[in-house]
C-alpha cells in the first residue's frame, strides 16, 4: 500500500509505503483511518486509486489481494 | 422598429420575409425561416460555419443583411441534396468520414461546392486555399481535404 | 477476460454512421438550432474588471423594461456551503462552480458572469443588461502564474490555504496545492549521470476552440417540472450539477442531449444551463441562451497556461539515470488545472528508477480553466520531451533508439507509482521508427522532431439498452453524447454481437429519463465504456433468443447457441430442426414471452493506457520567423479500432489542435487585466492551407480487459505534438524554444538572439 507523497507528510510520518491488510478499498481506508486519524476523510474526498496499476477513479468495493499493491493518486479529470 | 419587406429566393423557391433591418441574413435564415443548417461559431466572418451562396458567391451569411437578400438568390446546405440524392461531396464527406461533430460541415460543403463548381479539378494547395476560411476544430482537415479532392474526382469522371 | 479472436465482420470495418445524412444536410439539431413557442432570449451581463467587489447590483430598471420578464442574480440561487461542495467523488467544488455561473461577492475575471435577463427579444435583452448598475470596488489583479505565487501578490480567495504543505499555511495564498511524487532517490542520480540537462519553459493558456458556442433553452412548469436542451460532454452531468447548483431534486430535470458541436473538455461543466433554469422558473416561459465567441473566450475554457522547469539526467548508455520536474499551472479564478495529471503523465513512457515530480495549482485572475483533451498531459510532455531531445543530441544518440532503451514495457513502475499491465509503447515508438517518414531527406531550412506521449484513459459507468423490434432489426440506447462518431461504434458492436447487419441497428443517444446514468463523455471512455455496455446489452439479448428458440422448439435452452445472427441447435442430440434468424425469433416475440430487450448497467474499469509517438517536419523562414509544418506522422496504439476512419479523425485532430498550442494560440491580456483577443481573427486556430496531411499508423496492442481490445484513443493525440514541433525547430535552427506559442516574432527574436 502505497500513498503520495502529500498525504505522507501529514499523516504517516513520511513513511510512503505501509502494509495493510484488507479486502477491499473501503476496508484498506478504514484500517488507515484506525492507524492514521483524519486520513480517512482525506481518501474519501475523492482520491483515485491504482490497484496493481489499474486506475479506479471512484475506488470503494474493489478487491484487493494479499500482495496488491494499492496506490493513492489525486483526483484525475479527462477531456 | 419598422421591418423591412424583403423578396428574394431561397433553394431556388420564392420566399418573403419581414426583417429588423439590422438583423443579418445568418438570423433570418435561423430564426425566421427555420433553416438552421446554416451554423453560427462567431458571426464576425472568420470561421465559415455560416457559409451560403449569394448570386453564385459564397458569402459569409452573418456578414450580410437580411435586407441584402432582396432580388437576389439565396443557396444554403438545405438546398444541395436533390430530392433523395446527395452531392457527391455530400456522400463522400460521409464515405470518408470527413465529419466529426458536423458543426462546421454544412459551412464546409457549401464552400467546397463553390471552388468545385469554378474549378473541376483543384490541387491539394487551392483546396486548402479555398477553405482557409472555414474552421474546423475536430478534424485537422486532412479528411475535409481529401473527400474534396476524390469528390472532384469522380465528378469529372461523369 | 479472453480476447474474443480477431476475424470480425463489423469491428475494424468502415460504414458511414447512422446520423451522417442529418449532418451533410443542415437536419442535425445542434445547440442553438432549437426553438419553443413563446421563448424568451437570455442574455448575461459580465464583468469589464479582472477583480472587483461586487458592492451592489441593482436591477430595477432593467427589471421595469417593457419586455424583460426576467432578472436575476448570484442572490437568487442558494449559497453552497464549504463541507457541501462536492457531489460524490467527483472532482467538481460545486461551491466554486455556483460562485462562476453568476459571482458572488467578488468577481474575479475578465468576463465573469453578473446578472442575466430574459426577454421577448435580443434587442431588449441587450437593452436591458445596459441597465443594470453595478457598484464595483476594483481591486488589484493578477494575471500571470508566477506573479500570482508572489509574497505581495494580491489574493483571490481568503478562505484559500495551500493544500499539501506542512505544516499548514497560516495565511491565504493563490497557491491551492501542492503534489509531489517521487521514486528513487534522483540526487544519487544525477551524481552518477554523465550528461544533465535543465531548462525552464512557458506554455500559455488556451481555448479548447470548439466552433459551436454554448447554447441552451430551458423550460420551467409551474411544479418546477424542467426541461433542457443543450449541447454537452453529459447530460448526465449537467443534470446533476444544475440540481446541485439550484438545490432541485435530480427527478425534476429532463436534459436532452443536443447534438455538440466540439467539447474537448470544455463542455463538461455548466455555465448557461443553470441561468437558463432560474429565468425560466421565474418568467414561467422557455428561456434560449446563445453565447458569443467572445462570451466563450471570456468565460469558458481556457486550459492552463503553466512554468515549467525540467532537468534529466543520462548515462553514456542512454539510461536515463534521474528525471525531476516543477509543473506551475494556472487553474484560473478558482483552483483545480490538471497539475495533477500533468505530473502523472510527463514521464510515464519512459522506465526511470530515480524521479521526483512536483506541482502547483495557483489562482489568478482569469476564467476558471477547464478540462481540454489529455488535460495537464501536453504541458508536461512540452518540456519532458524537448529535454529528453537536447540529452538524445548531447549523447548522440537517435532521439528514438534514445527513448526506446528507456520505454516502459509491462511491469514497468511508472513515475507516478502504479506498474503497469500489457502497454503498447515499445511497439508505438518501433513503428513510429519504421516508418518511412523517420528517413526520409528533409530541404533545406527544414528539420525533424520526434516526441511520445501517455494517457490514462479514463473508464466509467454506463447504460446501454437492445431493444428487438418485432421485423428483426435494433435499437441500441445509450447515453453518452456522440461528438465524433460513437454512434457508429456502438452500432458495430450491437451489429458484431448479434450477427446481424450494420443497416439493421439504429443506435440512439437518449435523455437523461430515458436510460439509466451515463459519465461523461470525456476522458476517452466513451467507445471502451459505453461500448461495454452496449456489447452486454446484446449479449443479453442474444441470451433471450436461444430462449426463445429452445422455446420455438421445444428443447431446453441450453441445446441452443447463437452463431452468425441465427439460433442452432447445439448439436444433431439436440433434435433437427433448421435455423432461425433473429427476424424470425422476433416475429414471434409476441408468443413466446413478450418483447426481446436486453439491459446493461456498469461501472467499467481498465480502460488501458495508451502511448503516441509522433514525427514532426517544419520549415522555417529565416527571415520572417514563420514556422511551417511540412510534414507529420501520428503514431498511437488504439488497441482495437472499433471505426478506424474515425480513431484517424481523432489523431489527425488533436495533432493539428497540438500545432495550434505550438505556433499560434495564446490567451493575450492586457495590463488592464482584459482579454485582447475574444475572437478567431485574433485567436488564431490552425486553418486548412496552414497545414500538411497529417499521416497515422494505428499500432494495436489489444487491451486485455475489453473484449475485442478497445483502449480510449481521443486524447493521447494532443500530448506529444508541441515537442515535437519544438525539436523540429530546434533541429532546423539549432535554437531551442523554450516559450509557447512560437509565433513568428518570438522565433525572429530568439534567431536573432541565438546567432
Ligand atoms: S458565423 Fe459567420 S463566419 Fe463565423
Ligand atoms: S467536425 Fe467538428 S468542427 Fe469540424
Amino acid at each position: 500500500m502505497v500513498l503520495t507523497n502529500w498525504l505522507n507528510q501529514r499523516f504517516t510520518d513520511g513513511e510512503p509505503e505501509i502494509e495493510v491488510s484488507a479486502g477491499t478499498v473501503r476496508q484498506l481506508i478504514a484500517e488507515l483511518d484506525g492507524r492514521f486519524p483524519g486520513i480517512g476523510a482525506e481518501l474519501e474526498g475523492g482520491m483515485a486509486v491504482a490497484i496493481d496499476g489499474e486506475i479506479f477513479p471512484d475506488p470503494f468495493l474493489e478487491p484487493i489481494r494479499a500482495d496488491s499493491e494499492v496506490f493513492f493518486l489525486p483526483p484525475l479529470e479527462g477531456g | 422598429m419598422i421591418k423591412d419587406h424583403v423578396s428574394t429566393t431561397i433553394n431556388g423557391e420564392p420566399v418573403e420575409f419581414l426583417c429588423d433591418p439590422r438583423q443579418t441574413l445568418l438570423d433570418v435564415l435561423r430564426d425566421e425561416l427555420n433553416l438552421t443548417g446554416s451554423k453560427e461559431g462567431c458571426s464576425s466572418g472568420d470561421c465559415g460555419a455560416c457559409s451560403v451562396m449569394l448570386d453564385g458567391r459564397v458569402v459569409c451569411s452573418c456578414l450580410v443583411l437580411g435586407a441584402e437578400a432582396e432580388g437576389r438568390e439565396v443557396e444554403t446546405i438545405e438546398g444541395m441534396a436533390q430530392g433523395e440524392t446527395l452531392h457527391p461531396l455530400q456522400r463522400v464527406f460521409l464515405e470518408e468520414a470527413a465529419l466529426q461533430c458536423g458543426i462546421c460541415t454544412p459551412g464546409f460543403l457549401v464552400a467546397a461546392k463553390a471552388l468545385l463548381d469554378r474549378n473541376p479539378d483543384p490541387t491539394e494547395t487551392e483546396v486548402r486555399y479555398w477553405l482557409a476560411g472555414n474552421l474546423c476544430r475536430c478534424t485537422g482537415y486532412d479528411k475535409i481535404v481529401r473527400s474534396v479532392l476524390d469528390a472532384a474526382a469522380e465528378m469529372r469522371g461523369k | 477476460m479472453d480476447i474474443e479472436a480477431p476475424s470480425y465482420k463489423w469491428v475494424g470495418t468502415r460504414p458511414v454512421r447512422p446520423d451522417g445524412i442529418d449532418k451533410v444536410t443542415g437536419r442535425a439539431m445542434f445547440g442553438a438550432d432549437f426553438s419553443l413557442p413563446d421563448m424568451l432570449t437570455g442574455k448575461i451581463l459580465r464583468s469589464p474588471h479582472p477583480h472587483a467587489r461586487l458592492v451592489s447590483i441593482d436591477v430595477s430598471k432593467a427589471a421595469a423594461l417593457r419586455g424583460v420578464k426576467a432578472v436575476a442574480t448570484a442572490a437568487d440561487i442558494p449559497e453552497i456551503p464549504v463541507d457541501n461542495a462536492f457531489v460524490g467523488d467527483a472532482p467538481t467544488n460545486f461551491r466554486h462552480w455556483s460562485s462562476n455561473v453568476l459571482a458572488r461577492e467578488k468577481v474575479l475575471y475578465d468576463g465573469h458572469a453578473v446578472a442575466a435577463v430574459a426577454a421577448t427579444s435580443p434587442a431588449i435583452a441587450d437593452a436591458a443588461l445596459a441597465l443594470i448598475e453595478v457598484d464595483y470596488e476594483v481591486l488589484p489583479h493578477v494575471i500571470d502564474v508566477k506573479d500570482a505565487m508572489r509574497d505581495d501578490a494580491p489574493v483571490l480567495h481568503d478562505d484559500l490555504f495551500t493544500a499539501g504543505v506542512e505544516p499548514k499555511p497560516d495565511k491565504p495564498s493563490n497557491v491551492a496545492k501542492r503534489v509531489e511524487f517521487t521514486l528513487g532517490n534522483t540526487e544519487a542520480g544525477f551524481a552518477e549521470a554523465d550528461v544533465v540537462v535543465e531548462r525552464a519553459f512557458r506554455t500559455k493558456a488556451v481555448h479548447q476552440g470548439y466552433i459551436e458556442p454554448h447554447a441552451v433553452i430551458a423550460n420551467t412548469a409551474e411544479d418546477g417540472q424542467s426541461q433542457v436542451w443543450c449541447p454537452s460532454q453529459g447530460h448526465f452531468m449537467i443534470r446533476a450539477a444544475c440540481a446541485k447548483l439550484l438545490g432541485i431534486e435530480i427527478s425534476q430535470f429532463r436534459v436532452f442531449p443536443a447534438e455538440i458541436g466540439g467539447g474537448f473538455g470544455g463542455k463538461i461543466n455548466p455555465y448557461l444551463e443553470p441561468v437558463a433554469l432560474l429565468l425560466s422558473r421565474k418568467s414561467g416561459r422557455p428561456v434560449k441562451m446563445v453565447m458569443t465567441r467572445a462570451e466563450v473566450f471570456r468565460a469558458t475554457g481556457p486550459t492552463s497556461g503553466a512554468a515549467l522547469t525540467v532537468k534529466i539526467g543520462a548515462l553514456k548508455d542512454g539510461r536515463i539515470a534521474a528525471a525531476e520536474a516543477t509543473l506551475t499551472f494556472e487553474a484560473g479564478a478558482f483552483p483545480g488545472s490538471p497539475v495533477g495529471a500533468g505530473c502523472m503523465t510527463g514521464f510515464a513512457p519512459y522506465d526511470i528508477t530515480n524521479v521526483k515530480i512536483v506541482g502547483y495549482d495557483v489562482v489568478s485572475n482569469r476564467p476558471k480553466c477547464c478540462a481540454y483533451r489529455a488535460p495537464g498531459a501536453p504541458i508536461a510532455a512540452y518540456g519532458i520531451e524537448s529535454v529528453l531531445d537536447e540529452i538524445a543530441q548531447r549523447l548522440d544518440l537517435d532521439p528514438i533508439d534514445f527513448r526506446l532503451k528507456n520505454a516502459a514495457k509491462e511491469g514497468t513502475k511508472a513515475a507516478y507509482g502504479p506498474q503497469f499491465g500489457k502497454i503498447g509503447c515499445i511497439e508505438t515508438l518501433t513503428a513510429a521508427k519504421d516508418h518511412p517518414h523517420y528517413g526520409a531527406p528533409l530541404g533545406p531550412n527544414q528539420g525533424r522532431g520526434v516526441a511520445a506521449g501517455f494517457w490514462f484513459n479514463f473508464a466509467g459507468q454506463a447504460s446501454a439498452a437492445v431493444n428487438v423490434n418485432e421485423d428483426g432489426t435494433a435499437i441500441v440506447t445509450y447515453g453518452n453524447p456522440d461528438i465524433g462518431g460513437t454512434r457508429a461504434s456502438m452500432a458495430q458492436i450491437a451489429a458484431e454481437v448479434l450477427g446481424i447487419d450494420y443497416d439493421k441497428i439504429r443506435p440512439i443517444v437518449a435523455d437523461t429519463s430515458s436510460i439509466g446514468f451515463n459519465d461523461i463523455t470525456a476522458g476517452s471512455k466513451t467507445t471502451f465504456t459505453a461500448g461495454l455496455a452496449v456489447h452486454e446489452a446484446a449479449k443479453d439479448v442474444v441470451g433471450q433468443l436461444r430462449e426463445r428458440a429452445a422455446k420455438m422448439w421445444d428443447i431446453s435452452v441450453d441445446a441452443v447457441v447463437w452463431e452468425n445472427g441465427v439460433a442452432r441447435p447445439a448439436s444433431s442430440n439436440a433434435g433437427d430442426f433448421d435455423p432461425l434468424a433473429l427476424a424470425d425469433i422476433a416475429a414471434m416475440a409476441g408468443k413466446t414471452g413478450g418483447p426481446i430487450s436486453g439491459h446493461a448497467s456498469l461501472a467499467a474499469t481498465g480502460a488501458g493506457p495508451t502511448f503516441a509517438a509522433h514525427i514532426c517536419d517544419v520549415e522555417v523562414d529565416q527571415d520572417t520567423g514563420r514556422i511551417t509544418v511540412v510534414r507529420y506522422t501520428a503514431v498511437q496504439d488504439a488497441g482495437r479500432a472499433i471505426h478506424p476512419s474515425y480513431v484517424e479523425g481523432q489523431m489527425q485532430g488533436g495533432v493539428v489542435q497540438g500545432i495550434g498550442w505550438a505556433l499560434n494560440e495564446e490567451y493575450i491580456y492586457g495590463s488592464d487585466g482584459r482579454l485582447q483577443n475574444p475572437g478567431f481573427l485574433d485567436y488564431r486556430i490552425p486553418v486548412a492551407s496552414d497545414l500538411p496531411m497529417i499521416d497515422t499508423v494505428i499500432v494495436e496492442v489489444p487491451n486485455p480487459n475489453h473484449p475485442y481490445g478497445v483502449r480510449g484513443v481521443g486524447e493521447v493525440p494532443i500530448v506529444p505534438p508541441m515537442a515535437a514541433v519544438t525539436n523540429a525547430v530546434a533541429s532546423a535552427t539549432g535554437v531551442r524554444m523554450t516559450e509557447l506559442p512560437m509565433s513568428p516574432p518570438r522565433l525572429l527574436a530568439a534567431l536573432e538572439n541565438g546567432s
